[in-house]
């Protein structure tokens, strides 16, 4: 790579179950301003390209970046849209900048899960849609699957899964934005209802709504404008097979790659010693398990007794997922992954208030499309 | 900045509707592509995919669905919208990718299943607009073009007569194309007499739906001089949206165009675009739109379109031939892959193997756009050799 | 390259084939449904409407009015001034006459859509329809008047307004 790129800014909304007091357009708009507020920028002068990151059907428009532009300050300007998991707007932005075309560039997501009214349909709509969509099947019978074969393959136990959602949903009581934090036992979650054996309701992530913007900029622009600017050493993305028929069950080999990837780009040989914490998607709790090994943050077969020794408490050797998570924060459509790279940020930067980190240097951040996507990407930063 | 180059690309033909899936489409475009230039799967370092809305596959995150069939599998893969400026977007997608140092070859795949859209795949468009103060009217796509149109022959005087040359031309242009959906020998009467969509846009004003894929592949600058003697450069890109806010701008000039075009000339060194470029494919979804994306671009003074398409100059023999592909309006309209259909003409043209519609005079330099979203996008690639 | 390459791939269909079940499909209707949030800009302005008002902001420092009423300036990035109420009439910026529906079907009775500038914001136009009039006289720059629904009928929409029409 030729340059180095930062986050110099971040804005986010809080994350709430509802937000019926504004539209996505003010939310945008309110989650804009406050990131170019921290980053010192005007966005008419000052920021070069926007990207979104946002599907259409997610909020109910098609081409949906016909909407976009007025709300975060991109009227005539560079702008495009990602239909993806904001990671790769992250990812997105660190690309154009190192082409050396623009210097400063904005990255947005958000969510309105409240306002789509029938979700598991929404997800239904895209599976196949000549093979598995006429099964007529809940889609999260996918996740219910792949947990059975990643307990099986792993031998992690439904137990160890269960202290995952009660690490996040604690975690999520020190984090004032976060809608779900929650203080629940082992018990409770193996004792929720089952929804798609072996997942259990409380294994399961729930919505809510949120809008997030960073600003990203080249090193010149970065340490001119910003006291502590927040480097993306690395991004990774990776996509393995769509199709149900033909995918691993056991292992996320998308996240795999995409840590591989990442890490390369940012020069890390032993990813356990050099990132300090991990924000990695745990839209369900097993995800969470699964994701740290395929990431090789842990040793193989070992994520379940490092969730059980407590390694992955906020107070523990690997930190993981203190913001709450997606179990703790709510699971906010796109914008999960910017979620998940905005605590790394905070974090780093020492504002993460009372459940800061010590002594935290490297971080990662890393999302998941979700059901029945099977692609993910992967952020390193550090503050050095 | 890096040196990147398009050294191959395919299509699919363009039709109404295809017996293929759109994951079907999409990897018989992506092997010819690669073929084209001696590629195998394994060389390719990063896919990116351009399809417009999910609302014509009828598949919610229809990339995902889509990624192996484009030859994505276990790669980094992303897809790009910007509306009906997609396709060309990608193009400019594909290139930072390559530009960027991260990645030697990438490949650009866009595709279209506009069919799988019941009744027609115009009623997926009624879900585009505001939600709030748009959609409830009973808003259709066609209003729109029919607004800009109108508002531009009353600003510049052009009468529909004129501007239905461009369905002569372009219908005409893609009777070279092997895989035109609609090619044709029409005349204006015949336009003229063709059923009024909106008024004042008719029938033969407007480019078909259409089923359809086109690739192509992008290397860098180095594996580009390994794999062939003639690589088309990427010389400039650019990409610009205006407010949603249609009524708060005046709709008889595309100035996003004029915009995204500048940031692409500035990239290529081209002071003046009017000399320095030798063909262009802008985009033609709606007959005026030629003109009117033609003046975004800087080729003519604002209005003065049509004086060089009336001329001639804009034909296939003329000074500056605009669409020798034959356009939208005659090869097709698969949304995002008509514009990359319109960089893969460019590419053809300046190698010399546009066959039957290479245009005369070794052109060396092209432009190519694309538009979308609310009247509100331009995306434009400049290529060269 | 268009020279090289013999032959394209693709498998062109017609009605016939399908008519006559020689390719098979699946259908599926998706089962979408949303309810989007207005806030506070719309919130306000659709509020206006149903008491038979059209509103807009007000940007002070581009000085231009914003319609549909919304709560911050895109082009200057910032947070509207004021609230300003506008008449009920305007002109007609572009029209057309569409035969065609939302799904493409063909219409008997045309409709007139038409952006109309708004007498009081400066120019500024909003999307709507125009009615109780030969489609053939409507011109651009032609005065029109809002015909609004009865009160009762008024729902807080943009449709509040029933059409415009010529004075």
């Amino acid at each position: 790579m030729q340059r180095r790129v930062a986050i110099i800014g971040v804005g986010y909304t809080p994350f709430r179950p509802i937000t019926p007091d504004m539209s996505f357009k003010e939310m945008m708009f309110e989650a804009a301003q406050k990131a170019y507020e921290d980053a010192g920028v005007c966005p008419r002068k000052d920021i070069d390209a926007f990207v979104t990151c946002e599907e259409d059907f997610t909020h109910g428009r098609s081409i949906f970046n016909i909407h976009t532009p007025d709300n975060i300050g991109a009227v005539m300007k560079r702008i495009h849209t990602l239909p993806a998991e904001s990671l790769y707007g992250l990812a997105d932005a660190f690309m154009l900048i190192n082409t050396g075309l623009v210097d400063v560039m904005a990255v947005e997501s958000h969510s309105k899960a409240s306002n789509m009214l029938t979700p598991d349909y929404l997800v239904a709509h895209a599976m196949d849609p000549v093979y598995n969509k006429p099964l007529g099947y809940n889609p999260y019978f996918i996740a219910g699957m792949e947990m059975n074969r990643y307990l099986h393959d792993s031998g992690v136990t439904r137990e160890q899964c269960a202290l995952v959602s009660v690490k996040n949903r604690a975690n999520a009581l020190l984090n004032p934005d976060a809608a779900y934090g929650d203080r629940i036992a082992m018990d409770d979650v193996l004792e929720s209802e089952t929804m798609f054996w072996p997942l259990n309701r409380l294994d399961m992530s729930s919505p809510a709504d949120g809008g997030i913007v960073m600003v990203v900029a080249c090193e010149e622009k970065a340490r001119d404008l910003c006291d502590k600017p927040v480097w993306v050493r690395g991004v990774g993305w990776c996509s393995d097979a769509p199709s149900l028929e033909t995918r691993e069950w056991g292992e996320a080999v998308y996240a795999r790659l995409a840590g591989e990837m990442a890490y390369r780009v940012a020069g890390v040989t032993n990813p356990r010693i050099e990132v300090d914490f991990a924000e990695v998607d745990d839209t369900f709790t097993y995800k969470e398990l699964q994701h740290l090994e395929a990431l090789k943050l842990c040793a193989p077969g070992q994520a379940g007794f490092m969730v059980e020794e407590g390694a992955t408490q906020r107070e523990g050797a690997f930190p993981v997922n203190v913001s709450g998570g997606s179990l703790g924060v709510g699971r906010l459509d796109e914008a999960t992954g910017l979620q998940k790279v905005l605590e790394v940020v905070l974090q780093l930067r020492g504002e993460a208030g009372p459940r800061q980190l010590e002594d935290v240097s490297v971080g990662l951040a890393q999302s998941w499309r979700g059901v029945p996507a099977n692609s993910g990407a992967v952020a390193i930063l550090s503050n050095e | 900045m890096r040196k990147v180059a398009v050294v191959g690309a395919g299509m699919t033909k363009f039709m109404r509707r295809a017996q293929e899936t759109g994951k079907e489409l999409a990897w018989e475009t992506a092997k010819l592509a690669l073929d084209s230039c001696e590629l195998t799967v394994k060389d390719v370092d990063c896919v990116v995919m351009g399809t417009a809305p999910d609302a014509f596959d009828m598949v919610h995150m229809k990339h995902e669905y889509l990624s192996d069939g484009a030859g994505a599998w276990r790669k980094p893969y992303v897809r790009g919208v910007l509306g009906g400026g997609t396709g060309v977007f990608t193009a400019c997608q594909a290139w930072y990718h390559v530009a960027s140092g991260m990645f030697d070859v990438c490949l650009a795949v866009t595709e279209e299943k506009m069919s799988s859209c019941l009744p027609h795949p115009q009623g997926a468009f009624v879900t585009c607009w505001d939600q709030f103060t748009e959609s409830p009217l009973g808003t259709s796509l066609l209003w729109f073009f029919a607004w800009e149109m109108n508002r531009y022959m009353t600003s510049h005087g052009i009468t529909e007569r004129e501007i239905a040359l461009v369905s002569v031309k372009n219908k005409k242009n893609a009777l070279h194309h092997p895989c035109a959906q609609l090619p044709g020998e029409i005349t204006v009467d015949d336009v003229m007499k063709s059923e009024i969509m909106a008024w004042p846009v008719k029938r033969l004003d407007v480019s078909p739906t259409s089923d359809g894929a086109a690739v192509l592949v992008f290397a860098s600058e180095e594996v580009a001089k390994r794999i062939t003697d003639r690589p088309v450069w990427v010389q400039g890109v650019g990409w610009c949206l205006d407010t949603m806010y249609i009524g708060q701008r005046d709709l008889y000039y595309p100035k996003y165009v004029e915009y995204a075009a500048r940031m692409a000339y500035d990239m290529a060194g081209i002071k003046d675009p009017r000399r320095e470029i030798d063909i262009a494919e802008p985009y033609d979804p709606f007959s005026y739109k030629e003109l009117h994306h033609g003046e975004g671009l800087l080729l003519c003074d604002k209005g003065e379109a049509v004086r060089l398409l009336v001329d001639g100059e804009t034909q296939k023999t003329g000074r500056q031939p605009w669409c020798p592909s034959g356009g939208a309006l005659g090869v097709g309209n698969a949304i995002a892959a008509t514009g990359v259909m319109k960089v893969a003409e460019l590419f053809w043209q300046l190698r010399g193997e546009a066959g039957e519609r290479q245009v005369p005079g070794r052109p060396r330099r092209g432009v190519a756009q694309a538009w979308g979203d609310e009247m509100q996008v331009g995306t434009v690639v400049v290529l060269g050799v | 390259m268009s020279e090289k390459i013999k032959s394209w791939p693709g498998t062109p269909l017609g009605e016939k084939e399908i008519k006559e079940k020689r390719i098979l499909v699946t259908e599926w209707q998706p089962n979408l449904k949303y309810a989007w949030d207005t806030g506070a800009g719309y919130g306000r302005d659709f509020a206006e409407l149903k008491k038979g008002k059209i509103v807009g902001t007000k940007c002070n420092k581009c000085r231009r009015t914003l319609l549909p009423a919304r709560l911050f300036c895109e082009w200057c990035f910032r947070t509207a001034d004021e609230w300003v109420y506008l008449k009920d009439t305007g002109t007609v910026n572009t029209f057309s006459v569409a035969y065609t529906g939302t799904a493409a079907e063909r219409l008997k009775v045309p409709r007139i859509p038409a952006l109309i500038e708004i007498d009081g914001s400066g120019g500024v136009a909003i999307m709507h329809l125009i009615s109780d009039v030969d489609p053939w006289k409507v011109k651009i720059g032609m005065k029109v008047k809002a015909v609004w629904k009865p009160k009762q009928k008024r729902e807080g929409a943009i449709t509040d307004i029933d059409y415009w029409k010529p004075i």
